[in-house]
């Protein structure tokens, strides 16, 4: 059974130096393609990977990864925006790497389009109202 | 020409005629100054956004045995007061995070919970937990305090910003090749996003440029309730340079202003977490222009187009208070959501939420018709470009030992 999935990759800063995608392709034999990777010295890397391969394969490397100290995170629609929260300051608008936050230009209301993010969490972390959050 | 007190007999009549700073600019370009000048009485104006000079004054009551927190210290929610006033007065900044948050040790912080957050909580009714160590005195013999306190145990509790309204204000970018984390927000390497941070055409001081009406003593909305303003901001600093309508090109004139907390509301007065940089208050306020004279009017009647502000590069510039801007931009094109600098398109964001001041300027508009709400003769005037006065920085002198 071949497993096809996108999952986000949270690094602690202690392990971003260490080679981590290699030993998914070397160990697991996983199929990797990278979607999106933010990953500098001394700071906590995010990391989207579609991942496929072996069903047993894939479980193991996921085991793997949490063994490391990086968390884990399918990535499907998991970013939201509470309504209630953000004040339409836009000030995230520039900061997301796929136009998945839109200010639109007559109101100035940002409207999140989920189908656009890749749930690289920049927006939770830029946010000043706490208004995005991750569910899982 | 007309007066305040006409303007307020013509609110109590309901015949005066509101508009806000958006819809005045549209009229007075479709029918001339003299016809809208004719027409409108009041233009309300409004921002939203980040204000760390904001701060509350509030007073507990008495415990029973009497505590004298003066000169003692004391939290709420774990974040620090200041309590060097009388027995049971405190003061709480926007800004004070508790004593174990770990700033930037973890960098960037997230400073998540602030004085800003703790305003919030207070004016939205939640309990708090109020803790204070007092040294004990004859006449105050406690020494530790730990209860819950909510807004309506307080005796007083007024909302005082000390430096509110800024007139205009830096676009900020950042040239360098890292990210930085700056009360501007995230600043993206190589000029990766442009931060700006007013109302513009919405602003109070924008839409009265000269402070021909807003002085010491105007009522204004504040934070949801009905405030003042209480002097000139710090950082006044109106004899900046100055666009041929008057408007200046920086950051320039300011607000101090003060209201009753228990009369605001947790939609204007909201904690903020500055990625990497700290933790604030964004307030909401509004401010109506007595439209007295054609001058005023024209002056009320600005557009984004007419604004411009310097874009500071923040990763070098600004921390070394280098005046060295990239360029000018006006904000009908920072708001279009793009700018060039030099030959980089650059994307746009705003700390400062247009929709919350348009909301604002609506309301103050129903308050004034309602006859909730009239104008108030200012006191004072706050000194305006021909004053001489001056924004310095610090010269610091060496102390002899």
């Amino acid at each position: 059974m071949i497993q096809k999935a996108k999952i986000v990759l949270h690094f602690p800063k202690e392990r971003v130096d260490k080679p981590i995608v290699s030993r998914l392709v070397k160990d697991f034999g996983l199929e990797v393609n990278i979607l999106k990777a933010e990953v500098n010295p001394n700071e906590e890397g995010v990391m989207v990977l579609e991942l496929s391969g072996k069903k047993e394969e894939y479980k193991k490397s996921l085991e793997y990864l949490k063994k490391e100290g990086l968390r884990v995170q399918p990535l499907s629609k998991d970013i939201s925006m509470d309504r209630n929260k953000c004040v339409d300051c836009t000030v995230c608008v520039p900061c997301c790497p796929t136009d998945a936050l839109e200010r639109n230009p007559q109101t100035f209301e940002v409207k999140f389009i989920k189908e656009k993010c890749i749930a690289c969490g920049i927006c939770i972390r830029v946010c000043p109202y706490g208004a995005m959050t991750i569910e899982f | 020409m007309r007066t305040i007190q006409e303007i307020n007999e013509k609110i109590k009549k309901g015949d005066a005629v509101i508009l806000t700073a958006e819809e005045v600019s549209g009229l007075v370009a479709k029918k001339g100054l003299d016809k809208a000048f004719e027409e409108v009485d009041v233009v309300t104006t409004a921002t939203f956004g980040p204000m760390c000079s904001s701060g509350i004054f509030f007073n507990t009551g008495h415990t029973k045995p009497r505590i004298k927190i003066g000169g003692g210290s004391a939290t709420l929610n774990k974040v620090p007061c200041y309590a060097g006033l009388a027995a049971v007065d405190l003061f709480l900044g926007a800004t004070a995070i508790p004593d174990d948050d770990p700033r930037n040790q973890v960098y960037p912080g997230e400073f998540k919970y602030g004085g800003g957050h703790v305003i919030n909580d207070l004016v939205a009714g939640r309990d708090l937990i109020l803790e204070a160590k007092a040294y004990g005195t004859d006449c105050y013999p406690r020494k530790f305090l730990r209860t819950k306190i909510n807004i309506n145990d307080l005796n007083e509790v007024m909302l005082f910003n000390i430096r509110n309204c800024y007139q205009n204000y830096n676009v900020a970018v950042n040239t360098s090749n890292k990210i930085i984390y700056t009360y501007m927000g995230a600043l993206q390497p190589r000029l990766g996003n442009a931060n700006y941070c007013s109302a513009a055409a919405l602003s109070p001081l924008l839409a009265d440029p000269l402070y021909k009406t807003i002085g010491i003593g105007t009522r204004i909305f504040l934070g949801g309730g009905i405030g003042y303003v209480s002097w000139w901001g710090t950082q006044h600093n109106p004899g900046v340079e100055r666009t041929a309508k008057g408007l200046p090109k920086t950051g320039a004139g300011t607000l101090a202003l003060i209201g009753d907390l228990k009369k605001m509301s947790p939609q204007f007065l909201i904690g903020t977490s500055m990625l990497g940089y700290g933790a604030t208050l964004s307030v909401g306020v509004g401010v109506p222009i007595p439209i007295l004279d054609k001058d005023i009017l024209a002056y009320a009647a600005v557009r984004d187009e007419d604004i411009v502000a310097p874009i500071i590069d923040y990763s070098s510039d600004y921390p070394n208070v280098k005046f060295n801007p990239l360029g000018y931009v006006n904000y009908a094109q920072l708001k279009s959501g793009v700018i060039r600098i030099n030959d980089t398109e650059v994307h746009t964001g705003s700390l400062s939420s247009i929709r919350k001041a348009r909301e604002i300027t609506e309301i103050l508009k129903k308050w004034i018709q309602a006859k909730k709400f009239y104008l108030s003769e200012p006191i004072e005037k706050i000194p305006s470009v021909d004053s001489g006065y001056k924004l310095k920085l610090l010269k610091e002198r060496p102390i002899e030992e």
